[in-house]
C-alpha cells in the first residue's frame, strides 16, 4: 500500500510538482509582498525577474536536454568560453558578424561533439559532458582566451540591447527569456522534434524500436542547447559589460539543474515542459531577490539553495522513480 | 647568408654566384686585415661593480607561484620579471595552479624540491602554503609573497588590503558623509568572505565607517569575486534605495558589475562606486572615463613588478640567512578619479614590451 500522500503526489493532471513549486512560489511571493517593504512593485517585479533570466534561458536550454534523457554539464563552460572568445575576437579588431559567427559556429561544434559522444560513443552525458566542460574551459583558457575577464567591446552596436535595452520598461533579458522560452517551448510541443524528444526521452530503447532516430535527435538536441547558451552568455555579457570565465568553477551549472528539478523535469527524462522551467525560475528569482533584500550573506543563500535542491531531488525521486526497464549504469 | 642560400634555390646560377662569393670573404678579410692594424687598446680601470653583479645573476633559478596566471596581475608582475630575467641571464620557472590550492600546494611542493634560489609567489590564502613555505626557508630558499600574505612569514611586496579599505571607506565618507547634503546610504560589497584579502578590507572599511553615525551601510554582502552577482545585488540595493549614495567594492573584476548596475540606472552622477584593483587600463582607467567607477585605488602593478625584481637583484647577491628577519614593502598605491588620470596613470601588457 502506498501512503496517501504519495498517491496525492502521484495523480497528475498536471505534474503535481511542478504545483507544489507554484504554490510554494505564490506562497513566498505573498509572504514576501507583505513582510518586506519594497519588494512589490512593478520596478523590483522586472528586476526580480531580470536577475534570472539567464539562469532561466539556460534552464530552458537544460529543460530540452534533461527532457531528451540526459543532462549537460558543460553548458555553463560553453556559454562562457564561446562568448568570451567571440569578445576577444571583437576587442582584436574583428569585425562584430564575422565574430559572431565564428561563435557561434564554434558552439555548434560543441554540441556536435556533446551529441555525437552521447548518442553514438554511447558514453553516459554525466561523464562525457563533465569531461568536455574540462576540456571547453582548458583549451579555451590556454589557446583561445589570455585573461579571464573580457571586458565588452564598444563596438558592439544594437548587440548591447541584449542585456541593457528596455522596451516598455521590460528589461531586454527578460524579454529574451520569454521568447526563448515560448520557441521552445512550442517547438517540444508541436514539432516532430519535439515529440520524438519525450518519446526518446521516455524510454529510448523503445522509441528507437518505433522508428524514431534517437541518435541524431540527441545531437540536434545538443546543438539546439548550445546555441540558446551562447545567446544566454550574450545576454549575460552586455549586461554586466564583461564575460568572466571563472563562473565556469562557480554553482551556476547546479542552479541550473535546480530550477529544472525544481519545476518538476523529472531527471529520469521524458516529462515535463517549458512551464516548469518557468515556474522553476520564478521560484528561485523570487527566493533570491527576498534574500538580496533581507541583507543575507551570500553563503548562507547557497546553504539555503543546497537544501531546496536536495528536497527536490528528493521529491522528484518519489514522484519519478527510476525505471527499472530502461535505467542504466551511470544513468541519474 | 645570402650567397650561401642563392645556389640552393637557382642552381643555374649557381656558378656565376661563385665568384661574388669569393669577392666576398676576401673583402671581409681585408677589412679585418685593416681592423688589425688599427687595433685600439683599452684603456682605464675595469669597473668593480660589473662583475660579481653580472655572475651572481647568471644561471640562478627563480620560481614563479601565482594564484592563477590567467589575470592581468600575475600577468604583469611576470612580464616585469621577464625582462629582468632576460637582461641578468637567470631563469624564470613558472608554475600556474589556475586558482586551484590543491594544484598551487604540489606546484610549490614540487618547485621547493627542485630548490630555486628564490621562489616569487601569491598565496591563495594565509594557511594554504604556510607548511611548505616553512620547509623552503630552512631549506635555504627565500620566498617573497605578492598580494597576500602567508601565515608563515616571508617577504613581503604589494597591497596592505586594510590600507586599501580605509581609503575606499574615507573616499566615500568624503562624498556622502556629514555636510553633503546626501543621504549617507552605503553599500559594500566584499569577496569571498574567507579570504584574507577580503576580509582585512572589510576590516578598514568597517574601522573608518564606524566613526561616521550619519553613514548608513544598508546592504554588506559577498558576491565571490563575480561581476555577475554584484551586478544583480547592486540592482535590488539600488531599487530598494533610490536614494543610494556610494557602493565600496572590492576588486575591479567583480565591481565592474555594481558599476554596470549603477550606470544602467542612469544614476553614476548621483552613486559614488569605488574599486580597487592592479590599476589594468581596461579594468581601471577606461572605467573610470566611461563612468563605471567614480574612484579606484590602484595598487600598481608596474610598482610592484619593480620592488619583485629589486628584491631578487638584492638576495641573488647577498642571499639572506633563512633566519633574517622579514620584512614588507607596501606598494604605495594611487587613488585615480576621472579627473587626475593621464596617459600614465594605468598599465596595458605592452608597457611591459
Amino acid at each position: 500500500m502506498r501512503p496517501i500522500g504519495l498517491n496525492l503526489l502521484r495523480s497528475r493532471k498536471m505534474g503535481t510538482q511542478e504545483m507544489i513549486v507554484f504554490l510554494i512560489f505564490v506562497a513566498l511571493f505573498a509572504g514576501f509582498s507583505v513582510f518586506l517593504p519594497g519588494f512589490l512593485n512593478a520596478n523590483n517585479i522586472a528586476l526580480l525577474l531580470q536577475a534570472v533570466s539567464v539562469l532561466g534561458i539556460l534552464s530552458v536550454a537544460m529543460g530540452v536536454i534533461v527532457i531528451g534523457g540526459a543532462i549537460d554539464l558543460s553548458i555553463v563552460a560553453l556559454m562562457a568560453m564561446s562568448v568570451a572568445w567571440t569578445l576577444q575576437l571583437i576587442n582584436g579588431g574583428m569585425p562584430v558578424p564575422a565574430a559572431l559567427a565564428i561563435g557561434l559556429a564554434s558552439v555548434a561544434l560543441v554540441g556536435l561533439i556533446n551529441g555525437f559522444l552521447v548518442a553514438y560513443v554511447e558514453i553516459p552525458p554525466l561523464f562525457s559532458t563533465l569531461a568536455t566542460a574540462g576540456c571547453i574551459y582548458g583549451f579555451g583558457r590556454f589557446v583561445l582566451i589570455s585573461q579571464d575577464t573580457v571586458y565588452l567591446p564598444t563596438n558592439l552596436g544594437v548587440i548591447e540591447e541584449l542585456g541593457k535595452g528596455r522596451v516598455f520598461g521590460v528589461p531586454m533579458p527578460v524579454i529574451v527569456f520569454a521568447v526563448i522560452a515560448a520557441v521552445v517551448g512550442l517547438l517540444l510541443k508541436y514539432t516532430k522534434f519535439g515529440r520524438f524528444t519525450y518519446a526518446a526521452g521516455d524510454n529510448r530503447a523503445a522509441a528507437r524500436i518505433t522508428g524514431v532516430p534517437v541518435r541524431p535527435l540527441i545531437v540536434a538536441q545538443f546543438v539546439l542547447s548550445a546555441f540558446i547558451a551562447f545567446i544566454a552568455g550574450l545576454v549575460q555579457a552586455t549586461a554586466i559589460n564583461s564575460m568572466n570565465t571563472r563562473i565556469t568553477d562557480s554553482l551556476l551549472v547546479y542552479e541550473i539543474i535546480l530550477v529544472v528539478v525544481l519545476g518538476g523535469i523529472g531527471l529520469s527524462g521524458g516529462k515535463g515542459g517549458i512551464r516548469n522551467v518557468v515556474v522553476g525560475t520564478l521560484l528561485i528569482g523570487t527566493f533570491l531577490n527576498g534574500m538580496t533584500i533581507m541583507d543575507i550573506q551570500f553563503t548562507t543563500q547557497n546553504a539555503i539553495k543546497g537544501l531546496i535542491l536536495l528536497t527536490a531531488i528528493v521529491i522528484d525521486q518519489i514522484v519519478n522513480p527510476r525505471d527499472e526497464q530502461t535505467s542504466q549504469q551511470g544513468d541519474i | 647568408m645570402k650567397t650561401t642560400a642563392y645556389p640552393k634555390r637557382t642552381g643555374a646560377r649557381r656558378f656565376s654566384a661563385r665568384p661574388l662569393l669569393a669577392a666576398g670573404l676576401l673583402g671581409l678579410a681585408s677589412l679585418a686585415y685593416s681592423g688589425a692594424a688599427q687595433a685600439i687598446d683599452i684603456e682605464g680601470i675595469p669597473d668593480p661593480t660589473i662583475e660579481p653583479y653580472v655572475a651572481a645573476m647568471k644561471g640562478k633559478t627563480i620560481g614563479y607561484v601565482p594564484f592563477s596566471m590567467s589575470y592581468d596581475l600575475s600577468q604583469g608582475w611576470y612580464a616585469g620579471m621577464k625582462i629582468q630575467a632576460e637582461e641578468l641571464g637567470y631563469e624564470i620557472v613558472v608554475r600556474d595552479p589556475n586558482w586551484n590550492t590543491d594544484v598551487g600546494v604540489q606546484a610549490m611542493e614540487q618547485l621547493i624540491n627542485s630548490k630555486p634560489d628564490i621562489i616569487v609567489l601569491q598565496n591563495p590564502d594565509l594557511q594554504s602554503y604556510a607548511k611548505l613555505l616553512k620547509r623552503g626557508t630552512e631549506a635555504g630558499i627565500n620566498f617573497i609573497s605578492v598580494n597576500i600574505a602567508s601565515a608563515y612569514p616571508t617577504y613581503y611586496i604589494g597591497e596592505v588590503w586594510q590600507l586599501n579599505g580605509v581609503k575606499e571607506a574615507e573616499y566615500i565618507v568624503e562624498k556622502c558623509g556629514e555636510g553633503t547634503g546626501r543621504s549617507g546610504k552605503v553599500a559594500i560589497i566584499q569577496g569571498i568572505l574567507t579570504s584574507a584579502a577580503s576580509a582585512t578590507q572589510i576590516r578598514g572599511v568597517t574601522e573608518v565607517l564606524s566613526k561616521h553615525p550619519e553613514i548608513q551601510v544598508v546592504s554588506n554582502q559577498s558576491a565571490n569575486w563575480d561581476a555577475g552577482k554584484a551586478n544583480e545585488i547592486t540592482k535590488t540595493v539600488l531599487q530598494q534605495h533610490p536614494d543610494l549614495c556610494g557602493v565600496i567594492g572590492f576588486w575591479d573584476g567583480m565591481d565592474i558589475g555594481a558599476g554596470s548596475a549603477v550606470k544602467e540606472a542612469g544614476l553614476q552622477d548621483q552613486v559614488f562606486v569605488v574599486s580597487s584593483g592592479g590599476g589594468n587600463k581596461e579594468a581601471a582607467c577606461d572605467r573610470l572615463e566611461d563612468g563605471t567607477y567614480s574612484a579606484y585605488f590602484s595598487y600598481d602593478v608596474r610598482e610592484q613588478a619593480q620592488d619583485i625584481n629589486s628584491l631578487i637583484r638584492i638576495f641573488l647577491q647577498n642571499p639572506p640567512a633563512p633566519d633574517a628577519p622579514k620584512f614588507t614593502l607596501p606598494t604605495r598605491g594611487r587613488f585615480l578619479t576621472k579627473d587626475n588620470i593621464g596617459p600614465g596613470s594605468c598599465w596595458t601588457m605592452d608597457d611591459f614590451k
